[in-house]
């Protein structure tokens, strides 16, 4: 078999096999997992970085497998999927390192960090997804396999959070394949296609292929957290804080947006969606999503409750740039897929070292944790400063495109739901720095752990939320230049409207 | 003809009777009871299907299939019973209390 | 060669039988041996049909009509090997499984069954037929009672009458066809066989015996408590092939005898039917409150799933769209088999551990083993039919199908079935994750986790994958 054709199969398994060996390790095989775990990552990075070149360089990668006649799974790479696929491989490689540190010394951890390479495997066969049933697949597998996740603890709360979370994503999840099937049934094989394949289909089916959309958008919205089908999110916060990083940052929450941009660009099209009125509806969804969650965000006192409906919030701005017709805006929605994950982990990996090392999981017990913990608190600032869009933080950049592309597209509603949301984000956010930096330190945390050494907590959780920060810096400050999420987003954009 | 007629007649007849009363009786012996006289009715049927006249030898078929066939259904009768019984002896009542 | 192989099929497990049981001290060794073997056999027969198409073999050089033939289809073989497969995996496990007392009973009456089974998917005129169903229920009963409670043997008895009563239809049904065309032979008879008062009466008497021993709703009210009272490697086999042997039935006189006699409104008769084993079925599977009667309802649904693809297929021209239609039937059939067979195995040995198998109070049982738990979850996935799972793709084309052909209804009925079966494998699952110790180790006990754990692994992760050989072996004399 040649390369080409085995690379995107590759670049999941490579997470997929260490995953499946760690399940049977002895629960203290510490350094074997560890081993198995960061093989298994820097394999996959590597095999990624091999990708982009080539996918640059406008090679084309395809697995194909025939299930049954008519009935492919495809794994193929394009400038979007690289883009997804690229995050998910650089954020795993860093929250394995933080998870490895949180865990240590807690219960089930072959199980848990099985699941966890299953959960990233799932992710990029879902970003590789060359076709609608591909990714329905995939997609499947994800919830699956952030299932154990989420009910890790094993306490009543998180036994709770998992059943949600369970409720709604297999609801979203039939809902997605009745949409799938449908589409499949009506048209023949969706496969991705720059434009998309609906172009064409004429005029007497055109009333269903809406309905379809809407079948899909249910679907996908689970997942994407759209109001108001985000109940499960805030629920899924029993998780441990590397999984809320990862649900948060790459895995579950993206999954439903890239599917949403890959439903609306690769297979209705942008054109047939526009014209539709498909996009209009969209962007109303995404905008009431982006408003609730902030208002939602400003009355939470729970840190990660708070960040969670931040996610909410945030995450719909990637289906709102897909949602205006026009290229920047489309620059905006894409490259904040990768912004918003680098800024949101960083501010879960921060989230949870407050709760590791000093026992605050309030934003009321907050006061003062600069001092005590500043490198920790240094990156959460960087976060916290670029999802308000406070430049250069990368999420600057996203909301410039945005508002930009909105302009350019004449909605000038899109602009006024742009700045309400940036205030709502300084408003729940500013309070959180100024209580970190500015506020006396009191004389006893809740359940404070001391760390041996001169780190303010372990280096396995301090430099995740350190490289993630400054990641989240460099994308903003030099966003021109070559191999940035913009400049990719740029390419992608390019390519979807045919120019 | 009307020899056949009347055997195949009543053999259908008979199967009819075991499926009622397989149907509306609940104690698990009536019900092997009917399944022995549904049994009896099929055998019948057959063995009257087998008859070409007075001239004719019989069909050997359905003969043979008449032999295999009562032969598994003693063999299910007789297992059925041995589970009776042990429910019989386990408990000290009726098998048919189910 | 090929001649010989369809009879080894079936004699060597009948000459297990024997050896075991005239040598009850060696049963586990002789019988494991004769399981080796048969499979062995099985899959060079399989793969002589994949590769070279059907062959057909009369015993003595009588031929049909009078002698006894065998013949092997694709449809048969993919039965065969799905069978014989989950077959090995029970017989590795039940040889830990058992006590030694009770394995005395077990060998030989477990190798009967598999005879019979084999016997069945290979024979091809309706009285041989008869008899290895006849045989199958027999052996699946006394099997089933092996425990010796009360409540397993009262469970059994009704499941045999229950299943003396369908053969018994179903032989009335032979009678009535033999009376009309003087000949048992499906070949033969489907070539003469035409619509009218007799074929229909025989087909409505042998569908509905046959309906009887599929458990098909709502005749499956003897399905439960047998196969929940059963040994664990018994409810696997009555689960996974017993029931299945009927559906084959079915859908063998569907497709090579009835085909000219049947029509829209039979079909959608069953299909309601199915529909109403799926909802019901799996509605009680969730509220069950013993982890093996839940699965037992499962496979009340599951069975369900399996007769709505009559409507379907019925109102699907031939061609493409039917021929994948009948393979995912069949793959769905062979799905759940492996999936119910590795889920049975491996509640056995939660209910082992736990010494009950209340799903509410699992929870420790069910962290002590996490091979066990991991097999369960795996069935889970086909069971539920989450991809990649050979259930997915199988469900995935009949609702593509039922979409194509309009029929919305049973695209709702299969997707509340789903939802349904996620909530009761994922009622179970929610127990696995608490407060109790870390397990030392994945595997405690290799030689009944690993066939549970292979089982299930088949299930969820190779049917669905690699189905394509199904296709190819279902061409084989099957689609058209």
């Amino acid at each position: 078999m040649n390369f080409d054709a085995f690379l995107p199969a590759a670049i999941v398994l490579s997470s997929m096999i260490p995953g499946a060996l760690i399940f049977f390790l002895k629960e203290e095989s510490h350094r074997l997992r560890t081993v198995l775990n960061m093989t298994g990552a820097l394999v996959k990075l590597v095999l990624v970085i091999w990708m982009i070149w080539g996918v640059y360089d406008g090679h084309s990668y395809e697995t194909r497998l025939t299930l049954a006649p008519g009935i492919d799974l495809v794994l193929s790479a394009d400038a979007l999927s690289v883009l997804f696929v690229a995050l998910s491989t650089l954020l795993w490689l860093v929250t394995t390192i933080y998870a490895i540190g949180y865990l240590e010394d807690s219960p089930n951890r072959s199980r848990f960090f099985g699941f966890f390479s299953l959960c990233v495997s799932a992710t990029v066969g879902i970003a590789l997804s060359g076709t609608l049933l591909t990714f329905v697949v995939f997609y499947e597998i994800l919830t699956l396999a952030t299932y154990p996740l989420v009910a890790h603890r094993g306490t009543p709360d998180a036994a709770r959070g998992a059943k949600i979370y369970l409720a709604y994503t297999m609801g979203g999840g039939a809902l997605l394949l009745v949409g799938a099937i449908w589409l499949q049934a009506l048209v023949g094989p969706v496969e991705f296609t720059q434009g998309g394949i609906l172009g064409n289909a004429p005029e007497e089916i055109r009333g269903t292929l809406v309905i379809i959309f809407f079948v899909l958008l249910g679907g996908l919205g689970v997942k994407a957290a759209l109001v108001p089908l985000h109940g499960w999110l805030p629920q899924a916060m029993v998780a441990p804080a590397p999984v809320s990083a990862l649900l948060h940052a790459v895995a579950v929450v993206k999954a439903g947006a890239f599917g949403i941009v890959r439903v609306v660009y690769d297979v209705y099209g942008v054109q047939f969606a526009h014209s539709n009125g498909l996009l209009f509806a969209l962007g109303i969804i995404a905008s009431i999503t982006i408003i609730y969650g902030s208002l939602m965000a400003l009355t939470q006192d729970s840190l990660k409750k708070r960040l969670a409906y931040s996610t909410v919030s945030q995450v719909s701005y990637i289906a709102l740039g897909a949602s205006i017709f026009g290229p920047i805006a489309t620059i905006g929605g894409v490259v904040h897929l990768v912004h918003q994950g680098l800024m949101k982990i960083t501010l879960f990996f921060c989230a949870g070292n407050y709760a590791e090392a000093l026992g605050v999981h309030k934003v009321s017990e907050m006061d003062g944790v600069g001092k005590r913990m500043p490198g920790t608190s240094l990156a959460f600032t960087l976060g916290a400063l670029g999802m308000i869009g406070i430049p250069p933080v990368a999420g600057f950049v996203s909301k410039w495109y945005l508002g930009l592309g909105a302009a350019e597209a004449g909605a000038n509603w899109v602009l006024a739901v742009l700045v309400a949301s940036s205030l709502l984000n300084a408003a729940y956010f500013l309070p959180i720095l100024y209580k970190t930096w500015f506020r006396p330190t009191p004389t006893q945390w809740p359940a404070e752990h001391p760390h041996p050494g001169r780190l303010e907590i372990g280096g396995a959780l301090l430099w995740p939320p350190l490289i993630t920060a400054a990641l989240a810096l460099a994308a903003g400050l030099f966003a021109a230049a070559p191999f940035t999420p913009l400049e990719w987003a740029s390419l992608i954009a390019e390519r979807e409207y045919g120019r | 003809m009307i020899t056949q007629f009347l055997y195949g007649g009543s053999g259908i007849l008979l199967f009819l009777l075991g499926t009622w009363s397989f149907i509306v009786h609940p104690p698990l012996i009536r019900k092997l009871i009917a399944i022995n006289v549904m049994g009896a009715g099929v055998f019948h049927t057959l063995v009257a299907l087998a008859y070409r006249g007075l001239t004719a030898p019989a069909d050997p078929v359905p003969h043979a299939l008449v032999l295999t066939g009562i032969v598994v259904a003693v063999s299910a009768t007789a297992l059925a019973l041995a589970f009776g019984q042990r429910l019989d002896r386990d408990h000290g009542s009726s098998a048919d209390d189910d | 060669m090929m001649i010989d192989l369809l009879a080894l099929a079936v004699a060597f497990p009948l000459l297990g039988a024997v050896v075991v049981t005239a040598t009850p001290s060696h049963a586990r060794g002789l019988g494991l041996a004769s399981a080796v073997l048969t499979t062995l056999t099985s899959l060079v027969l399989s793969l002589g049909v994949w590769r070279d198409g059907s062959v057909r073999s009369d015993f003595g050089g009588w031929g049909a009509p009078l002698g006894i033939g065998l013949q092997a289809d694709g449809l048969s073989v993919a039965m065969l090997v799905m069978s014989n497969l989950v077959a090995l995996a029970v017989s590795v496990y039940a040889g830990s499984y058992f006590s030694a007392t009770a394995r005395r009973h077990f060998w030989p009456l477990w190798l009967l069954l598999w005879s019979a089974l084999n016997g069945l998917f290979l024979a091809t005129d309706l009285f041989n037929l008869y008899v290895t169903l006849e045989l199958l229920g027999l052996s699946a009963a006394a099997l089933g009672a092996l425990s010796g409670t009360r409540a397993a043997v009262a469970a059994n008895l009704r499941y045999l009458l229950v299943g003396l009563l369908g053969s018994m239809t179903y032989l009335m049904g032979v009678a009535l066809l033999y009376s009309r065309y003087g000949m048992l032979d499906i070949g033969l008879l489907a070539e003469v066989i035409e619509p009218g008062l007799v074929a229909w009466t025989a087909m409505a008497l042998m569908f509905s015996g046959l309906f009887l021993k599929a458990a098909l709703f709502p005749m499956h009210f003897w399905l439960p408590p047998a196969h929940a009272n059963a040994p664990a490697p018994v409810s696997a086999a009555l689960s996974a092939l017993v029931v299945k042997a009927a559906f084959y039935l079915v859908l063998r006189l569907w497709l090579d005898l009835f085909d000219p006699v049947l029509n829209a409104s039979v079909a959608n008769v069953l299909g309601l039917l199915g529909a109403g084993a799926v909802i019901w079925g799996s509605w009680r599977a969730l509220r069950a409150e013993r982890l093996k009667l839940l699965a037992a309802y499962s496979t009340v649904a599951q069975m369900g799933y399996l007769f709505i693809a009559f409507p379907l297929l019925v109102a699907t021209p031939p061609g493409l769209a039917r021929d994948n239609l009948l393979a995912a039937v069949v793959l769905l059939a062979m799905t759940h088999g492996f999936a119910k067979a590795g889920f049975f195995l491996a509640a056995g040995l939660v209910q082992k551990t736990a010494g009950h198998d209340r799903i509410n109070e699992l929870g420790g049982a069910a962290q002590a083993l996490p091979a066990a738990t991991f097999a369960i979850g795996l069935a889970g996935v086909a069971l539920i039919g989450l991809p990649p799972s050979g259930t997915f793709l199988a469900k995935w084309i009949m609702i593509e199908q039922a979409m194509i052909q309009g029929l919305w209804w049973w695209v709702v009925v299969i997707m509340l079935g789903t939802l349904l079966a996620a909530a009761y494998i994922f009622r179970v699952l929610g127990h696995a994750f608490n407060r109790e110790p870390t397990p030392y180790r994945f595997v405690n006990d290799a030689r009944t986790e690993i066939p549970a754990l292979l089982l299930a692994f088949i299930s969820a992760f190779v049917l669905g994958l690699i189905a394509q050989p199904l296709w190819t072996l279902l061409d084989q004399g099957v689609l058209g």
